[in-house]
């Protein structure tokens, strides 16, 4: 593979630097590199970063192609900067065997635009009863380590604690879905002044807080770690803030869309905006801001969730839950969070790619920008400012909440070990 | 006047005091030995309900019928709704056989908003109950009872509420007709007492603009009108209460509750009334209790928010009264 010289990026947002990637891996990080059979890319008053690390998508692979592919899913997460990608196991069937893993595995690896992790389900069929054979997904090709029923909460506690308990064997992680089965039951939208108005049923804070304060208290009495999906309320955070300072291992995400959108826009009845979690209040949005800026919460992840045009073109009570957030995740975080003043660039690099990769162990990605490493690298302009159209996704679904909304930014090129999977902002 | 009537909320006091006088006039029409107006003659309205509700149905039928409209009636039970088609393309069906107006009924709260907003069709949309949501047209005619009976059918032209008590008494978290109420009663300067057991009173009710009380005793001696709610028995399967009997005992009201209220206080339901369980037999049948007159005001009311959402022109107007207060 020919050498690519980047010039002038600003890395994690530091100094304008040169960046030389020579086949797969980073030659060289210094100035006033030189050229010379190299391909040049121009990234003055860009940022670089590493490439992105999504530890939450839904490629709807095996099972609902008409929603997304693996390949249509990678081919979004790499204009959205990702290098790599988590796949939740809600599949058709669902990724509870070796077998089905180890197809993920094997159709990212075929797509070459950004490679895929899958997660494993905890329990068989996400049924919440008997665990999956958790041991032969991590022993399978795909090398499972993140095990979550997402969609579905493992609401057992005997279950969970099992779950927490056996993967330690092989240093996985239990990965949950914090929802109260029976709290949430016909739950339609965050439960508070909006739904009480709009006749609308409720999905209560208090169902992710309860499910979320006995996880991080069995994780401390098994000695395991947990991860917390989507944590999405102000009391959530406060959970995880004293757990931590307990010194019990857990870690937590919060999607780009709790972060900047609240459920006054279920006014609108557009089931856009119908996601589970549910969008919050303000105050939720801001104590999410201000836990990721602290640290409380860990990592930005998208849980991606492509539905098809006729399950958002109806009524709410009808519609599918969840967004599409690959290709706006970036943008959604610099206006939430770089252009407020709450994360720095190199920040952004740690809960967008450092730390998920961590959590995830993923190799080969959430590596320092530095010579010898995997040349897995994003390049963003941060001075660009446009309205998001679907009509250029590259996932085959449209369900943005974003839709011609102003967002800051934009990945102009993406590269995978080297390989550009995205140059000028268009798949290469 | 509004191109659809979707939520109670969105009228405001102007509009909603011409609704009632509007429905004053239909009312008189009802009086006449033919009942017909030739407001609405040439034009198609479809009554499209994905929910039972007879009596709903029917009195939009004659409202329509009343002002010459011809009438579809859809109704989704064993139509192709139930197999699978959807609410965009069953209203763009209909209209495109020509519909000047959808009267909608819907199970999922939200549904005519999204019908009237998402630019699958063109024609007007009204509100005939959604979900947990909104019943607008009930909330106008029990404000049209309540103001026929507390201030009077003349006295009452060009009229609110103003200071009138107004109490909702039972399952309010699952009452569209007491969301409805609350928005088009404070619309109309009542005061609204909501009564109910804690557990049937929706998180986020304390920003409604109404008081909030568990004593039902308490609030009767100072209301003028008292609706109470429809409480569904299977309620108390899902823990809203513990028996019937119980609920009855703290929520119901009965004679003896009655005699506490105001000489001059009505008792309303929007029906279909569950006699023993949030009323009595005794009350239901009793001369403060309008549910009757509420049924026959609702046409008048369909009446005035066809005639004002389609009609449009106040020159057609029965007896045109354009003098505003």
């Amino acid at each position: 593979m020919s050498k690519i010289l980047i010039r002038g990026a600003k890395v994690l947002g530091g100094d304008a630097q040169d960046v030389l990637i020579d086949g797969e891996t980073i030659e060289a990080v210094g100035t006033g590199l030189s050229a010379e059979g190299a391909q040049v890319v121009d990234a003055e008053g860009q940022i670089l970063l590493p490439g992105l690390v999504d530890l939450h998508t839904h490629l709807r692979e095996p099972g609902r192609e008409d929603s997304e592919t693996v390949l249509t899913g990678t081919r979004a997460a790499a204009k959205g900067g990702y290098t790599s990608v988590f796949a939740m196991a809600n599949t058709f069937p669902v990724a509870d065997t070796a077998g089905v893993v180890e197809q993920v595995y094997r159709l990212g690896r075929q797509s070459g635009y950004c490679d895929v992790q899958p997660i494993g389900a905890v329990t068989v069929g996400l049924e919440g009863k008997k665990l999956a054979e958790l041991g032969a997904m991590h022993d399978s090709a795909a090398g499972v380590t993140v095990f979550s029923d997402d969609g579905k909460c493992v609401d057992d506690a005997v279950i969970m604690r099992r779950a927490l308990e056996y993967v330690k064997a092989f240093g996985g992680v239990v990965a949950q879905h914090a929802q109260e089965p029976r709290l949430t039951e016909g739950a339609q939208m965050n439960e508070g002044i909006v739904s009480a108005e709009l006749g609308l049923g409720g999905w209560p804070a208090v169902a992710e807080e309860s499910i979320i304060a006995r996880d991080v208290l069995l994780a401390e009495h098994v000695g395991s770690r947990v991860h917390i999906c989507h944590l999405s309320t102000a009391g959530s955070v406060e959970i995880v803030r004293w757990a931590k300072s307990r010194g019990i291992d857990v870690t937590a995400e919060v999607t780009p869309h709790h972060l900047l959108l609240t459920d006054e826009l279920v006014r609108t009845y557009n089931p856009v905006y119908k996601v589970n979690p549910p969008l919050r209040t303000e105050r939720d949005v801001m104590a999410l801001r201000e836990a990721l800026a602290d640290g409380t919460i860990d990592i930005v992840a998208t849980d991606h969730a492509p539905h098809p045009h006729e399950d958002k073109d109806c009524e709410w009570a009808a519609a599918a839950m969840g967004m599409v957030g690959l290709e706006t995740a970036l943008s959604v975080v610099q206006q939430t969070m770089v252009d407020t003043g709450l994360l720095t660039w190199a920040e952004v690099a740690d809960r967008m790619s450092f730390a998920p990769a961590r959590i995830g162990r993923a190799t080969g990605h959430g590596r320092p920008v530095s010579a010898g490493e995997p040349a897995n690298l994003t390049l963003v302009d941060p001075a660009y400012r446009g309205a998001v159209d679907p009509a250029g996704f590259a996932s085959r679904s449209r369900n943005t909440p974003y839709e011609g909304r102003e967002l800051p930014g934009r990945v102009t090129h993406t590269f995978l070990r080297g390989r550009a999977t995205v140059v000028d902002g268009n798949l290469a | 006047m509004m191109r659809h009537l979707i939520s109670a909320a969105d009228l405001t006091r102007d509009e909603a005091v011409l609704l009632l006088d509007t429905a004053e006039e239909m009312a008189r029409v009802a009086d006449r030995p033919i009942k017909k107006l030739p407001t609405l003659r040439g034009r198609t309205v479809c009554n499209l309900f994905f929910e039972d509700s007879t009596r709903t149905r029917i009195s939009f039928e004659a409202a329509e019928k009343r002002l010459s409209a011809d009438v579809i009636n859809f109704a989704a039970k064993g139509s192709s709704v139930s197999k699978g088609e959807s609410l965009k393309d069953t209203a763009q069906t209909l209209e495109a056989m020509g519909v000047d107006a959808v009267v909608i009924r819907h199970s999922a709260s939200g549904a005519p908003y999204r019908l009237a907003n998402s630019g699958w069709i063109d024609a007007p949309v009204i509100n005939a109950g959604d979900g947990t949501h909104q019943h607008p047209t009930q909330a106008l005619l029990d404000a049209f009872t309540m103001r026929r009976r507390l201030v009077g059918r003349d006295a009452g032209l060009g009229q609110d509420l103003a200071g009138k008590h107004i109490t909702l008494v039972g399952d309010v978290l699952h009452s569209r007709v007491a969301r409805s109420n609350v928005d088009l009663l404070h619309t109309l300067g009542a005061q609204v007492t909501l009564v109910a057991p804690p557990t049937l009173l929706p998180v986020g009710v304390d920003h409604w603009p109404a008081d909030v009380s568990y004593d039902l005793d308490s609030v009767l001696p100072k209301s003028d009108a008292v609706m109470m709610l429809r409480v569904q028995r299977e309620r108390m399967n899902a823990a809203f209460f513990p028996t019937e009997r119980e609920y009855s005992r703290r929520y119901g009201l009965d004679g003896e509750r009655m005699a506490k209220m105001p000489e001059h206080a009505i008792v309303m339901h929007p029906g279909p009334m569950v006699r023993g369980m949030e009323i009595t037999a005794e009350v239901a049948d009793s001369d403060r209790c309008t549910v009757v007159e509420q049924v026959a005001n609702g046409v008048s009311i369909r009446m005035a928010v066809l005639y004002l959402l389609l009609g449009g022109n106040e020159s057609d107007a029965p007896n045109p009264r354009t003098e505003e207060k």
